[in-house]
Formats: C-alpha cells, structure tokens, sequence
C-alpha cells in the first residue's frame, strides 16, 4: 500500500542510553515541524526497543537518533538492526557529534544519513525527504 | 487494486492475531482518508462496539497526558488492554506538528500501553471523521479501554473528546481564565472533572466553584447525573485510585442501565451527520470552485441555487 503523497513524513526522535544533551533534538524537532512534518518525540533515556515500539504503534516513515556521547558506532548500528529485524522497513538519520572518519562505517551499517553540527534546517529537512523517498522507491 | 484489497485483508488477519504492527498501519489508512478509509472502516465496523471509550479533555497544561499516562499504566499493569489516542495540534503555518505526549507515556508503554500520536492536520472536518474511524480499529483488535486524549480548545477538539462512553474534564486551580473562553462547550460535556495540581493554591475554591457551577445546572435540569469532582496531583501519583474508581464507577452506571446505547445511538449519529456532512462539502467543493461572483444575488441565494441542482444529480458514488 503506497503512501500518499500529501501525508505529511511521520517521523520518531529519540536520544538513546546515557547521554543527557537534548538541545540539538529539540531544536531538530522544531525544524522538522516547520518542514511540515510529524515529529513524534521520545527525548532522553530510550532503548533499542522503546524506538522500536513507537515506530509499530505510530508507523513512522523515518527515526532520528542524537548522539553526543560518542556511543554512534555501536549504537546506531544497533537500531538499524532492531528495526530490521522488527520487519521495519524505516531509514534512520544520525545527527551529533560523528567524526568523518567514522561516516563510511555508519553508512556500511545501513544509516540512512548523518547531520553534524551546522546542519541548517534546509539540511536537516532534506536529509529526511531523500532517506524516506529512497526507501519508497 | 485486487492487490490492495488482499494487503487490506492480510493486515486485518494479522491484527486480529495481535500484531501491533499491522493495527500502526491500518489506524494511519484511517487517518489519510479515502478509499482505503472507507474499506478499513467497513473491514471493522461488525468487530468494534465491546470497548469502554473514555475521553479526557481540559485547558492546555492541566495535566491530561500525565493523568492518561497513569491512567493506562495502571490499566496495562492490571488485567486491561488499553490504547491511547493522543491529538495534539498541528501548525496552521507549515502543517507540521511536534506529537510529544509518548515522552510522559512511557512507563504506560512498556506496561503494554498501545500509544498512538494524532495531529489535528489542519483541517478540523478531517479530525471529526477520522477519530472515531481510529478508535473502532483498537476497539475490533481487542484493545480496551480506549483513551481519547485531546487538548480542550476549539470546537472539534471537544467533541471528539466528548464522542466518549466517560468524559473527563482537567481543570487547575485558576482553571476559570482558561475555561472562560469555552464555559459552555467543555462543562457541559463532562461526566466526571479532575482538578489537577491539588497541591497548588487556589485547587479548593476551584473545587467550590465547579461545585457551585454543578448546582446551577442541576437546578435548570440540563445533567442527568451530577458529575463527580476528583482532586488530583498527578505528578505524585496523589488521588489517582480515586480517578480510577470514578471512571469505574461511571462506566458501572453506563452499562447498567440504558445509558449506554442512549449514548452510543447520539454518536453513531453524530459520526454519520459527520460523515454526510464531508461528503456533502465535496460534492459542493467543485461547485463553488467554478462560481464567479454574482453581485446582483446575495450569497445565501447562491448557495440554496447550488443545493437545489446538487440535489437533483447523483454524484455520491
């Protein structure tokens, strides 16, 4: 069943474990919002299995994952995998602090899209747009 | 579209075997609108009608995703199967929405919760007709009770809220400024209040003065059981076994007596007033697009010239 069109993108964001800097999330959120789309956010402190769930129960088309703590090599890798093996069939954006060095690794492991500091809203919103879009073609 | 039905028919089989998966998807058919709308509404239509549907509404800040939280946690954690549907608005501006209320309900949703965020989506007809659909697709998998949670500003916002086999009003002391602006639509509606934030100033003269307002519609006649009043902390879990039992006790009173379908027979109604009302709009949509303004006939001459040939065509598939 194809979406439609004029649906706005539902999107989850979350901060997972141990990592208390949710500015850049909120401010994320905001800029999605005035992007148009639906930001369902889940803030701090959620597990692999709590973003798991909210994406089931609200059938979101995206995940937003920030990460200040340097926790994005075994942590994003970690989601992707959960919602695969969920059946999810969602990319996952990874926003924060991710050195260059590191951007090869996290595409190997199926991130969708990585937003580092200076990311504009215009970034940030296109980002999203193409990491759903390719996943709906 | 063969290939659509069949999904339809694969996502409804799953849902009935529990996969939450399958009722995400079909509740976001429901809320898009449309053809699929309509074959989701009909695939569950003779399923749903077993659950007790509660709505909670109040002034922004009272405390309502606080109060839903504990409300289905404790639901969750004892033998109940309970889904929240949680409206928030979206921006008149760009259409976008933050939905922020899983971020309360957590501890509700690792107790088993069903939690499902809603933007209003701008368009108030859109709400109306997609709600009820949504709430019949937790009511035909099983989920009960259902929680309506909606913020108590605007009209459409209230009545889906009030569409409720139990409706709760949130106020706060000081609820009078907030209330004001709504008096009639939201105290009317209610079967039970809360008032939050019982530890703050001023909680028990809004108490008296609920309690005063009750007296007055008593004496016209209009209740048919006097509300009950709760006070409520919900922040430290403070009166909330009272609220419990008082949705309980409503729900008693409800299913007892004729009550329930009296109520239930109002909405089926009002969901198809809702429903003609939508499609109705449409029919007219085109109408009005081609019109080119008259300055000789008024505008209600317009519209009863429209209605008249609308009415002679069959255009409603």
């Amino acid at each position: 069943m194809n979406k439609k069109e004029d649906a706005p993108i539902r999107i989850v964001l979350a901060k997972l474990g141990l990592d208390g800097h949710d500015r850049g999330l909120k401010v994320v959120a905001r800029m999605l919002r005035d992007a148009g789309m639906e930001v369902v956010y889940l803030g701090l402190r959620q597990t692999t299995e709590m973003v798991v769930t909210a994406v089931e129960q609200e059938d979101a088309d995206a995940v937003g994952i920030s990460m200040h703590n340097a926790g994005h090599l075994t942590l994003a890798p970690r989601i992707v995998k959960a919602l695969e093996d969920a059946g999810l069939d969602v990319p996952v954006v990874v926003g924060g602090i991710v050195p260059e060095s590191d951007l090869e690794a996290m595409s190997e492991a199926g991130v969708a899209g990585v937003l580092g500091p200076g990311s504009s809203a215009e970034d940030v919103a296109t980002c999203v747009r193409e990491a759903v879009a390719a996943r709906g073609e | 579209m063969a290939s659509e039905d069949s999904k339809l028919i694969s996502l409804v089989e799953k849902a009935s075997e529990g996969d939450r998966r399958s009722v995400g998807r079909l509740l976001t058919l429901v809320e898009r609108g449309g053809d699929s709308a309509e074959q989701v509404a009909e695939a569950t239509h003779t399923l749903s009608g077993k659950s007790h549907i509660i709505g909670i509404t109040g002034a922004p800040g009272a405390g309502k995703s606080t109060l839903t939280a504990c409300l289905a946690r404790d639901l969750a954690v004892s033998e109940y199967k309970p889904a929240v549907l949680a409206v928030d608005p979206s921006s008149p501006l760009t259409g976008g929405a933050i939905l922020g209320d899983r971020v309360r309900m957590e501890e509700a949703s690792e107790a088993g919760a069903f939690i499902r965020s809603m933007a209003t989506r701008g368009h108030a007809g859109g709400l109306a007709l997609a709600v009820p659909g949504m709430v019949r697709v937790f009511d035909a998998f099983g989920f009960n009770p259902i929680i309506i949670e909606t913020v108590g500003v605007g009209q459409v916002e209230v009545d889906v809220a009030s569409a409720a086999d139990t409706v709760v009003v949130v106020v706060t002391s000081g609820w009078g400024d907030a209330v004001q602006a709504n008096k009639a639509g939201l105290l009317e509606i209610a079967d039970l209040f809360v008032v939050n934030k019982a530890d703050r100033p001023g909680a028990s003269d809004a108490r008296r003065d609920l309690e005063l307002m009750i007296d007055l519609s008593q004496l016209t006649g209009q209740a048919v059981r006097r509300p009950e009043i709760v006070m409520t902390t919900a922040t430290e879990g403070e009166g909330l076994d009272e609220f419990k039992k008082a949705i309980f006790e409503h729900k008693e009173l409800l299913f007892e007596g004729e009550q329930i379908s009296i109520r239930r027979s109002k909405r089926w109604k009002a969901e198809v007033r809702s429903r003609l009302d939508y499609l109705l709009s449409e029919v007219a949509k085109e109408s009005i697009e081609n019109l080119e303004e008259e300055k000789s006939s008024s505008p209600g001459a317009v519209a009863r010239k429209i209605a008249k040939n609308l009415l002679k065509k069959d255009e409603l598939r």
